[in-house]
């Protein structure tokens, strides 16, 4: 399916030709007999064929790339240079909170003394980490002004399981679990996920004309059948919902709880209190407010914190202090359960341990105005270009909307492609859904004024090209490794895996038994 | 320490264009009531004040650097080649985004497309997804795509699969009407006969762990025949991958459905997190998958390319119909999976798991060869086997013997069911030296005697 | 791009009567141009009864996933497996080769709900 090029041993120096001709797969430059990292041999203990019986030995090995352990640094040297990446490139990824993962924090969650720990060594050995998962609770019920958290969940979507879970425990709890899920219509896609795995309907509340959330329509739509109200704030058009106080009263007068979707804290912190706004449960993302790295999608993590009212309801196992000593105690009757084997992405935490240490509680609302400022110097900036369907102001990030480039034969996806060529990642697009042609635009607090205004400098001469010569737009980028791929055909004939070449000596048995 | 770059200069000039005089103009929206009082402690720290403080907490801990741990149960320590903490640290790769735009994120989508087909050729099935968020959850997972598939509502496991998957298991199904059996395994291994019982028409899947929590192998072949005899699915989950280097590809014995806990390929142990789940399938099961999936394909100019695809069934489209509500998989650990297993290939993998077997197998015949232990079950293992202490009264007095010679002998079993009181799970891997085996022994056998 | 001799539903799927209580069922031109290219069909299986108004098969294109819903109740008699290699002839021919399935009709009374091309074209006229 691809062309001669990927196969090509070629390399020379130069990047651009390089990248002009692709980076082989690992298992492309394989070479049969090569090796890179061997161990030695046993010199006691029974052979491996002794003591597993033949029928649950493997005949051949698998089908691994054999190659040395220069192959291997070159080979993924040179894949880690095809990506953009925050230590790169800017990146005003609305709802991504990209911002700078300070260094430190990396080297800190690697010290032998975490990074070497097995979880089920005994507690005494490990009151270390036990300490600062349960300083880190406790600074997280700090800032959000929470009575207890969990720090289990692996990722923000997990974590909306989990709080969902405990939703639903309490409505049973109370008499029954309850049907429905009320979402606005601009909400992430994981919130419906996450609701109809927990067994509720979703009903969609539309936004006002003002992009926030309608009061006599969530009246309207609130019962006796309603679990919970599941939101964000700011709301992903980045505005704050100023009648939040509003809005969690009705939600609780129905008998309803307030989820909030944490992934917009970087707008609040040090500033505003989800508790304070009414909030129930709520998750956090890590990997997002709280600088962890991206990793090029995970690992994160994503804390669920509650009110008193739901902290029976908490996953197990919980961290508590037993006579001066830390200790994980399941004695927890109406927990959830468990979501996640161990404790939790331990190593996540540690970072966002360190990164809320290094602002301290009095530097937190730096943050979150460093964030709003940046955001609307931005939308400020592109006023003039471009469509600000809900006005200048706005919290940590704006949505423009390309309607008026798109009639000029530029839409969201050409400007983003485009925005490439300019060195300068993407913004979110066509998210939220109610925007036409959006593109929502987060710059974060850590970017600089020069970064800013190459980003608006960008943007702005991308809005004159599609005024003067729209046709560029349509085959951006032209200057990153590859141009628009076909996602049609890989949607069409997927092609997940490479195929080894097929040698009569190596070829695998057939498969047993197939029956579904 | 802060990380904002932002000077008097630079916030006067941005206010102008903005066009308000302070900063606390832009936050009119926010209800006064509601707004914080400005904070004055604690302050931050400096670098130097932070890693001395994080040093400090560290050095609270004993870890497996410090100590001996002869603990697995689910996370195995092995010698991470220092090539691997190299190139996954990398900044291109450690703070890249997921790869949504693909132009801009190629190293991260090959890279994947990499990690798939190793998933694939280790556990001999046709396709794998990026990876899940650890072997638990992708277990949960697998019985979700069994549930979906074959439109039936029961689970069967053995008491062998790993009991903090169980309860994963357990959460996630809780929502929807589905039953699990659960068999007991006196004998350490899923009992066939009554296997065979337990699945019905109604039976979605068959779970088996393998090598089990027990480290015991199962009687694989027979389990799967037993599962696809009524038409379910055969889930095999895998903890300790490494096993795969000497054990039979799940693939070539019937498995549907592979999952596990790929954080014993090139990942630390971190106290148990963040580890990564994988999962493989059949083909015909490919638009079932939940999580991402990297897919092949050409740009405008002919030229190989990769691209997430078949992101239709994903949470970002489909909401609430979709496969899954995953957002995030493990990227950065499914990365030193594949540069892990790049630098292994085939023969490395084999000798890495052969010297497990050899040295695991060593101790367990050494401590049973005292009268103080024995084998807990009669079962074939890879590196991890159940002892059952045979003078209870002794136990004290070894834990402690251990203790004091750096040791953190086996596991003891009853912290997971009562009745298992008196059993200890050891693992033993190519971390540890003949010598430090021997000297464990010699440590028991000082207490025995 | 409204053939006459079809009947329709408010969610674009078209309906042509077939020999007996017979129906041959497929999604309107303004769907297919919607989700543009095709990547992927979920059809009913054989011997499924549906029940009019219920989402019965998925059409995928890179970027969306909608439902079909079924116009009329009745049981699956065949599908067009053609759309399983290729989902494009959908694009290409959706009132044609790009068919979803045949059902056995089991309620007369349902045809009379189904939009007539001039009700079907005035209402696309409406949500413009």
């Amino acid at each position: 399916m691809c062309a001669l090029e990927c196969g090509s041993s070629h390399r020379t120096s130069d990047h651009a030709q390089r990248a002009g001709r692709g980076e082989p797969l690992m298992f492309e430059q394989s070479s049969p007999g090569r090796r890179a990292i061997r161990y030695p041999k046993a010199t006691r203990g029974p052979q491996p064929e002794q003591v597993i019986p033949s029928a649950l030995r493997r005949r051949l090995p698998p089908r691994l790339p054999e190659v040395s352990e220069l192959d291997v640094v070159r080979h993924f040297t040179r894949l880690s240079q095809l990506n953009f990446s925050v230590d790169t490139h800017m990146y005003p990824l609305g709802s991504c909170t990209m911002k700078y993962n300070p260094k430190v924090n990396d080297a800190l969650a690697a010290l032998e003394g975490f990074a070497q720990l097995h979880p089920y060594q005994p507690v005494e050995q490990c009151q270390g980490i036990l300490r600062l998962l349960k300083q880190l609770e406790a600074l997280l019920c700090e800032i959000c002004g929470m009575a207890a958290f969990s720090l289990q969940p692996a990722a923000g979507a997990q974590g909306e399981l989990v709080g969902l879970a405990m939703v639903r425990a309490y409505h049973t709890a109370h008499g029954a679990p309850r049907r429905f899920v009320l979402i606005p219509d601009s909400a992430h896609g994981t919130n419906p996920a996450s609701a109809a795995l927990c067994g509720y309907t979703v009903q969609t509340i539309s936004s006002g004309a003002d992009g926030l959330i309608d009061l006599a329509q969530l009246r309207q739509a609130l019962s006796g059948e309603v679990a919970a109200l599941m939101l964000t704030n700011p709301n992903t058009l980045g505005l704050f919902e100023r009648q939040i106080l509003d809005v969690t009263r009705l939600v609780h007068e129905a008998g309803a709880l307030v989820y909030l979707d944490g992934a917009n804290l970087n707008a609040l912190l040090g500033l505003v209190q989800p508790g304070a706004m009414g909030v129930d449960v709520l998750h956090l993302n890590l990997h997002k407010t709280f600088s962890t790295p991206h990793g090029g999608g995970g690992p994160g993590a994503g804390p669920v914190g509650v009110t008193r009212a739901l902290e029976p309801y908490l996953p197990v196992p919980r961290l508590v202090e037993q006579q001066g000593t830390l200790q994980w105690s399941t004695a927890s009757p109406h927990a959830i359960g468990r979501v996640r084997s161990f404790y939790g992405n331990v190593g996540i935490l540690i970072r966002a341990y360190a990164y809320l240490l290094a602002y301290g509680t009095a530097g937190l609302a730096d943050i979150s105005r460093g964030a709003i400022l940046t955001a609307n110097y931005l939308a400020a900036r592109l006023a003039a270009q471009y469509d600000l369907p809900y006005g200048r102001r706005c919290m940590h990030e704006f949505i423009i909307s390309a309607k008026r480039q798109q009639a000029s034969g530029g839409s969201a996806l050409d400007i983003a492609k485009r925005l490439l060529d300019y060195g300068c990642y993407a913004p979110t697009i066509y998210f939220p859904l109610i925007v036409e042609e959006a593109l929502m635009i987060e710059p974060t607090e850590t970017e600089s004024l020069q970064t800013l205004e190459q980003f608006a400098e960008a943007m702005l001469a991308i809005a004159a090209e599609v005024e003067h010569e729209p046709a560029r737009l349509k085959h951006a980028p032209t200057s990153t490794p590859v141009t628009r791929l076909d996602e049609v055909t890989a949607a069409r004939q997927p092609d997940v895996r490479y195929q080894p070449p097929q040698d009569p000596v190596t070829q695998d048995a057939t498969y047993a038994m197939r029956h579904v | 320490m802060s990380y904002l770059p932002h000077t008097d200069s630079d916030l006067a000039q941005m206010l102008k264009i903005i066009g308000v005089e302070r900063l606390d103009d832009l936050l009119e929206a926010i209800p006064t009531s509601l707004r914080q009082a400005p904070a004055q402690r604690p302050a931050g720290l400096s670098e130097l004040e932070l890693t001395r403080h994080l040093r400090t907490l560290a050095r609270m801990n004993c870890p497996a650097s410090e100590l001996a741990v002869y603990r697995g149960a689910g996370l195995y320590e092995h010698a991470i080649p220092a090539a691997v903490e190299a190139l996954a640290s990398r900044g291109e790769f450690a703070t890249a985004y997921t790869p949504y735009q693909p132009e801009a994120s190629q190293g991260t989508l090959q890279a994947i497309y990499e990690f798939q087909t190793m998933i694939c050729e280790l556990t001999g099935m046709e396709v794998a997804n990026a990876s899940l968020y650890d072997g638990a959850s992708g277990l949960a997972e697998a019985a979700l795509m069994a549930l979906r598939v074959t439109e039936r509502r029961q689970l069967v496991m053995s008491q062998t699969v790993h009991p903090e998957y169980r309860q994963v298991l357990t959460t996630y199904v809780s929502g929807l009407s589905v039953s699990q059996t659960t068999l007991p395994a006196p004998t350490g291994v899923t009992d066939v006969a009554q296997a065979r019982t337990a699945v019905t028409s109604d039976t979605a899947a068959l779970i088996v762990q393998m090598p089990n929590f027990f480290g015991c192998l199962e009687p694989v072949h027979e389990l799967a025949h037993a599962a696809h005899a009524v038409g379910a699915l055969c889930i095999v989950c895998i903890a300790e991958p490494v096993s795969l280097g000497l054990l039979v590809a799940p693939g070539h014995y019937g498995a549907d459905i592979v999952v596990g806990e790929a954080q014993s390929l090139g990942s630390p142990m971190s106290y148990g997190g963040p580890s990564l789940g994988f999962f493989a399938t059949r083909q015909a099961w490919l638009r079932k998958l939940p999580g991402r999936i990297a897919g092949r394909t050409t740009d405008q100019q002919g030229r190989c390319g990769y691209v997430l695809t078949l992101q239709a069934r994903e949470q970002h489209i489909r909401r609430e119909k979709a496969t899954s509500n995953i957002c995030t998989n493990e990227g950065l650990l499914a990365l030193r999976t594949t540069i892990f297993l790049s630098l292994l290939g085939p023969q490395g993998l084999q000798e890495l798991a052969a010297l497990n077997c050899q040295r695991a197998h060593a101790l367990q015949e050494a401590l049973c060869r005292l009268p103080c232990f024995a084998p807990a079950f009669p079962q074939p293992f890879f590196n991890e086997f159940v002892l059952q202490l045979t003078q209870p009264s002794l136990q004290p007095a070894i834990e402690q013997a251990l203790a004091e010679a750096g040791v953190v002998g086996g596991l003891p079993l009853d912290v997971f069911d009562a009745s298992w009181r008196g059993r200890s799970l050891w693992c033993v891997t190519e971390t540890k030296a003949e010598e430090q085996v021997d000297r464990v022994v010699e440590v028991v056998h000082r207490v025995c005697a | 791009m409204i053939p006459d001799s079809l009947h329709y539903t408010k969610t674009h799927e078209w309906v042509r009567r077939e020999e007996g209580t017979r129906a041959t069922v497929g999604i309107a031109h303004h769907a297919q141009a919607e989700l543009k290219d095709i990547v992927f069909v979920e059809l009913p299986t054989v011997g499924k009864t549906l029940t009019a108004g219920q989402a019965c098969a998925v059409v995928e294109s890179v970027k969306a996933a909608f439902d079909i819903y079924a116009p009329l109740s009745g049981t699956v008699v065949t599908v067009n497996q053609a759309l399983v290699t290729t989902p494009q002839l959908i694009n290409q021919d959706c009132y044609g080769q790009g068919w979803f399935f045949v059902l056995e009709a089991s309620q007369p009374a349902e045809w009379e709900k189904l939009l007539p091309s001039s009700a079907y074209a005035a209402l696309l006229a409406t949500t413009r």
